[in-house]
């Protein structure tokens, strides 16, 4: 039963890593990319982790360890990509018809 | 990514102890020796003796050396509820990351890629370094939204959903405020 739920984890996991680079693909420019790959990449880390937890569940201290680190990690890297992407001079993309409507 | 005032400030000497007081000291010393010796446990994985006396040796000489430039660590607000506000954060946490996730699902499947994406300014009621960091990571995780830049105790956010005639005041708003409720009881 453990090793049935923690495969549905896994899977959900590799679903949502799947998304993240989808999104990477089909996102106009590098601060939408980032969002989507920043959110589905940690949520699908975090489902593959807790899956491993299910299907070794004397493992819990050190997958709690890597779940944390994940979570403090993965959202700096992003925000820093961003940050500098952003003084590097890049502006956000934006659709034209916003743009007429403000010019 | 916080810019830190810590570089200006004058850096810590031999006699900063004194300088500190013995109260924040001793609660610095409690905070770290607890988190060392906690971290140190997860990875030992299992409760035996041995793992324990040298865990406790090794966390409390780290915390001891370490006390006097952990400014950080005075951020952190104590106090009997503190826990239960941390569960209420993490229920709000896991939430909005589980929300974001679908939310991402669904704008990178649909085959017209529906965004309309801004840039938008988020002021934030707290003040330390430590509480920034946190919301400004819990609002790159949440449906939407990434952080950008920390200017003073304005975030600068990347909305993917700022739609011509949405209030952007109000709306931004509770982009951080959600957070900054159960944050506000255990950070400065």
């Amino acid at each position: 039963m453990m090793q049935i739920i923690g495969d549905v984890f896994l899977a959900v996991g590799g679903l949502f890593l799947f998304l993240a680079a989808l999104g990477l693909l089909r996102m106009p420019d590098v601060f939408n990319r980032i969002q989507a790959g920043t959110k589905a990449a940690t949520l699908g880390a975090l489902s593959l982790i807790l899956g491993v937890a299910f299907q070794h569940p004397d493992w819990w201290p050190k997958l709690l360890i890597l779940a944390v680190f994940v979570m403090i990690t993965s959202p700096v890297g992003s925000s820093t990509i961003a940050r500098a992407a952003l003084m590097a001079g890049i502006r956000p993309w934006r659709r034209v018809a916003r743009k007429e409507e403000e010019g | 990514m916080t810019h830190s005032t810590r570089a200006s400030s004058p850096a810590p000497t031999g006699t900063a102890s004194t300088t500190v007081g013995l109260f924040k000291l001793v609660r610095r010393f409690v905070l770290a020796a607890g988190g060392i010796f906690a971290t140190w446990m997860l990875l030992a994985g299992r409760l035996d003796g041995q793992e324990m006396m040298v865990g406790g040796g090794v966390s409390v000489a780290i915390a001891l050396l370490s006390m006097r430039h952990l400014r950080m660590l005075d951020d952190v607000r104590l106090g009997p509820l503190m826990p239960l506000h941390l569960v209420r954060y993490f229920i709000v946490f896991f939430g909005a990351l589980i929300r974001a996730n679908l939310d991402v699902a669904r704008r990178v499947v649909t085959p017209r890629v529906r965004i309309e994406p801004a840039m938008v300014t988020v002021h934030t009621e707290l003040r330390s370094d430590l509480g920034k960091l946190w919301l400004a990571n819990s609002i790159t995780l949440t449906p939407g939204t990434l952080t950008v830049d920390v200017e003073g105790q304005d975030l600068i956010v990347h909305w993917i959903d700022a739609s011509p005639g949405t209030d952007l005041t109000v709306a931004t708003r509770e982009i951080a405020a959600r957070f900054e409720r159960p944050m506000k009881e255990f950070l400065r």
